[in-house]
């Protein structure tokens, strides 16, 4: 394949985008009550995570962080598979995907 | 220069479309808006010469979880406000908090000093024989290993989703 791009940016770019993308989802995890919003901020933090590995390994001229994540990758399908089976679940005793109504096991 | 501008235009859509999603009053716009940034993420993997991860990016989780939320969604019939209107208080403690997460680790980052790397822009290490070299001769069994993972998913979701007996 051809190169993409001529000229590449500095990494702490990247950094300070990852590190925003990631407070952004940990915001939303906080303060929103839907549960397919909160899996889906967790996708965020995820891709976050992504994208400071992807940099790291374009930077240091390592194939092996783009390696970890493609595993994640991974994991993160399985993950999301699972969850939401959950949420079918959860949504056909409770008829709500609303997380204060699952609050049995707080005490 | 160029490319700067690209990561710019790149980077700003990424993050107010990960503020759409948090954002967003209703589950179908958060997915629509996850989806665009998810494109978005593909992009900036495009800019660092992954190639291959801005490929599977693209079909992994715009092509397959984000249908699967998509239908999550429409299936459980949440194309609404369904959120009771509350308080305002955790939303700002929310804010707060994530943007106090975000100074720590921005000076965590400043005051640490990053290792004179070379340029990415003219490494192979993201094309995709590179990574298909590394995936199935050093990391061959963790690969195999995904697949035992996944067969678990499928089990366990089809368990967990399949309607009770009684």
């Amino acid at each position: 394949m051809e190169q993409v791009i001529q000229h590449s940016n500095p990494q702490s770019w990247y950094l300070v985008l990852s590190t925003i993308l990631f407070s952004i989802g940990v915001m939303g995890v906080l303060f929103r009550r839907n549960a397919i919003i909160i899996l889906m901020c967790i996708e965020l933090m995820l891709n976050s995570v992504n994208i400071l590995l992807v940099s790291f390994s374009a930077y240091a001229g390592n194939s092996e962080g783009q390696v970890f994540v493609f595993f994640i990758m991974v994991v993160a399908a399985a993950e999301v598979a699972v969850g939401l089976a959950l949420l079918v679940s959860i949504f056909r005793n409770t008829a709500s995907t609303d997380i204060n109504v699952l609050s049995k096991l707080k005490w | 220069m160029s490319s700067q501008i690209l990561f710019f235009i790149l980077a700003s859509l990424t993050i107010v479309s990960a503020l759409f999603v948090v954002f967003s009053k209703s589950p179908i716009y958060s997915v629509m808006w996850m989806i665009f940034c998810f494109f978005t993420i593909a992009g900036h993997y495009v800019m660092l010469n992954a190639q291959f991860l801005a490929i599977v990016h693209v079909i992994v989780y715009a092509g397959a979880i984000m249908v699967l939320l998509l239908f999550t969604v429409m299936l459980l019939n949440l194309n609404k406000e369904s959120e009771p209107h509350k308080s305002p208080l955790p939303k700002f403690a929310a804010i707060i908090t994530g943007g106090l997460l975000m100074l720590v680790l921005l000076a965590a980052m400043h005051s640490s000093t990053l290792p004179e790397y070379s340029s990415p822009a003219f490494s192979d290490v993201g094309y995709v024989q590179k990574v298909g070299t590394k995936i199935f001769t050093e990391f061959l069994l963790p690969f195999e290993m995904t697949s035992v993972l996944f067969i678990a998913a499928m089990i366990g979701s089809v368990v967990l989703a399949k309607k009770d007996k009684n």
